[in-house]
């Protein structure tokens, strides 16, 4: 009885977590579907994405922006601001990795590639810890209360409202970007088959750029989103999401951003859930499970094609 | 002499750390060097060898511990092949999901298991002892060393103070002995089985996995042996270092130290070639002593150097990645006994 009253609340974090989750998922399998290879620095991108915003916060401190916040969310002007160029800013520094390390090693296959990317994860994580030190920066140094939702016994803070909107706003649009833009259908269409693409006349290398900047973009919003989460970010945030990030691609099916959108829910979901039952350091444990469980009844995830 | 004797005690530290790593580089190598299976959670077989050796060979928990089994205070060689035996388990639980898909899978299952293992050894403190980690892991033959040295240092007071810090040191200079007997005997062993037709299988399995299952070859069978043997090397590595030590926790198979640093060394010693391994390993370490002199020398401290340091290693690993994908020695192209001798 104690257990199953706890569920709904757990849902409600299941809900936010499984948003931050799925924005990192959608980029690592779009990358992974187009370029071929798994990315390993996926994680250390939404760790960059979120320490970029910290600067860009506090440079709109330093001008005398209008900073009082939002009612009811706990933050203003410069976070959302902040929040905008550090998505442009981090698709740049994806690009600019991709130039000077990715691009010269992709006609020697992808597990080189991959290999360089864990190099690369290095790389960004303790230049991150180099700049901003092992200790907790906050974005935001209030306490919100969270607000009841009547009838159903759950409580939720505005913040994790906004989370939940940006994430599913982010998502909509990428899907309109898949299917509607001429970039996104030349997206699609060499992540089906790049050779093929290539023939019929798209700019591949351009679709590489557009898929790391959004790929990227992403990520570095669900870095921002996990700062406002939990108020503070460190330099280990890139690690501690890698697990869940890849869990969600594979359960979904590899290359596919509808699988990392469904992969990144149930992560969210049953990594939370599992909190009523088992400690909660085992959080990223239970993503490992489910994944390893996929990989012996479904390899392909549930959407994958092929 | 006494700057010698500690420059000298300073490089058989240095060698002792060197050689556990070529050891752990030894085991990658089989895997992926030979085989190409992607393993980037060694830092998680390196553990399990270490923890199964301290609970095998070390003491039962103490009054202030937390841990509540172990401490079977069994002879080190126990200690030892318990390691390798439970590494090798663990790694064929991993490869039963993984080594029939593609190699990116068994990449992924491997940094989760190590990250896995990593919230195991620090959260189950009655089997870990947590973060307080444990202590008092006995080094092989120590008493008996230790007490005869002391007994000699204590006979001979008027040697001169080198000698004396040179002795004092001694039972690394035995230690060193034990981590090089074990790195030839593994490196002798690997080589002699590279160069058999299993061998060959592996580098044939790595080279065209399709062309090799139509001569009618056990694609998947192959490739666990070669998992399971990789782990079990792990696994001896991580007992050497958790009775050199003598301490262990769960900070001392950070994914870093544990599996992207010997990642380095294998690909810089040049992967595909055992003495590639063991080179690599001396270089890296070698480097990665020399960072730590350089931004010293510099004024950094505390984690700035940490950081800088790492962002090094990873720097090298990319540049030897675009410029000399080879590493130092490269690959052997033919291993074969029967090609060498007609030639």
């Amino acid at each position: 009885m104690e257990i199953t009253s706890r569920i709904p609340q757990l849902v409600v974090y299941g809900l936010v977590s499984g948003s931050i989750i799925t924005l990192g998922a959608i980029g690592l399998s779009l990358t992974y579907g187009i370029l071929r290879f798994a990315n390993f620095a996926h994680g250390d991108v939404m760790a960059t994405g979120a320490f970029l915003a910290f600067a860009f916060l506090g440079f709109f401190q330093g001008l005398n922006l209008p900073s009082t916040p939002f009612h009811p969310l706990s933050f203003g002007l410069p976070l959302l601001l902040a929040f905008i160029l550090s998505m442009i800013a981090t698709g740049g520094v994806a690009i600019g990795i991709d130039r000077v390390i990715y691009k010269r090693l992709r006609t020697t296959g992808r597990i080189t590639l991959l290999i360089s990317s864990v190099g690369v994860a290095f790389i960004l994580r303790n230049a991150l810890q180099f700049i901003w030190g092992p200790d907790p920066r906050y974005y935001i140094k209030k306490i919100q209360i969270a607000i009841r939702i009547p009838g159903l016994g759950v409580r939720i803070k505005p913040d994790e409202i906004f989370i939940i909107a940006v994430a599913s706003c982010l998502v909509i649009f990428l899907h309109f970007f898949l299917t509607n833009t001429r970039m996104g259908k030349a997206m699609r269409a060499t992540s089906d088959n790049m050779d093929l693409a290539q023939v019929s006349g798209i700019d591949t290398e351009n679709v590489i750029k557009w898929t790391w900047a959004i790929g990227s973009a992403l990520a570095a919003a669900g870095g921002v989103l996990a700062g406002i989460e939990n108020k503070f970010i460190t330099p280990n945030l890139g690690w501690n999401m890698l697990l869940p990030i890849f869990a969600a691609v594979i359960l979904g099916g590899i290359g596919s951003p509808y699988g990392a959108m469904l992969g990144g829910m149930i992560i969210g979901l049953s990594a939370e859930i599992s909190t009523a039952f088992i400690s909660t350091s085992y959080k990223p444990a239970v993503a490992f499970i489910i994944m390893v469980v996929m990989l012996l009844i479904k390899p392909r995830g549930l959407l994958g094609e092929k | 002499m006494d700057v010698f004797a500690g420059i000298l005690n300073y490089a058989v530290f240095f060698a002792i750390t060197a050689g556990i790593f070529a050891v752990l580089c030894l085991g990658l190598n089989i895997q992926w060097g030979y085989t190409g299976l992607f393993n980037i959670g060694i830092a998680g077989f390196y553990a399990i060898g270490a923890y199964t050796s301290a609970l095998l060979s070390g003491p039962p928990p103490g009054p202030m511990d937390w841990r509540v089994v172990g401490g079977f205070q069994f002879p080190w060689p126990v200690g030892f092949v318990g390691a390798a035996l439970v590494s090798g388990l663990i790694a064929f639980f991993i490869g039963l999901p993984t080594l029939k898909l593609k190699e990116d899978y068994l990449a992924i299952a491997t940094i989760g298991i190590a990250e896995v293992i990593r919230l195991v050894l620090k959260n189950e403190s009655w089997l870990t002892n947590s973060v307080w980690g444990i202590k008092h892991i006995p080094a092989p033959l120590a008493s008996p060393i230790e007490k005869g040295i002391r007994f000699f240092l204590e006979g001979n007071p008027q040697l001169p103070s080198w000698l004396q810090s040179l002795l004092s040191n001694g039972y690394n200079w035995f230690y060193l002995g034990l981590v090089i007997f074990i790195l030839a005997a593994l490196y002798l062993i690997s080589e002699k089985m590279i160069r058999s037709p299993w061998g060959r299988v592996l580098r044939a399995i790595r080279e065209d996995e399709i062309a090799t299952a139509t001569t009618g070859k056990n694609i998947f069978w192959f490739k666990m042996q070669s998992l399971v043997l990789g782990a079990m090397i792990m696994g001896m590595a991580g007992s050497l270092y958790a009775h050199y030590a003598r301490f262990i926790d769960a900070s001392s198979f950070e994914p870093f130290f544990g599996t992207f640093l010997i990642w380095v060394m294998l690909i810089v010693g040049g992967s595909g070639n055992n003495l590639g391994a063991i080179v690599g390993a001396f270089v890296i370490w070698g480097v990665w002593a020399g960072t730590e002199f350089l931004t010293s020398q510099w004024g950094l401290t505390g984690y700035r150097a940490a950081s800088l340091r790492i962002i090094s290693v990873g720097v090298i690993l990319e540049i030897i990645l675009i410029m000399r994908p080879r590493g130092i020695l490269g690959e052997e192209k033919v291993v074969s006994l029967i090609l060498k001798s007609k030639k």
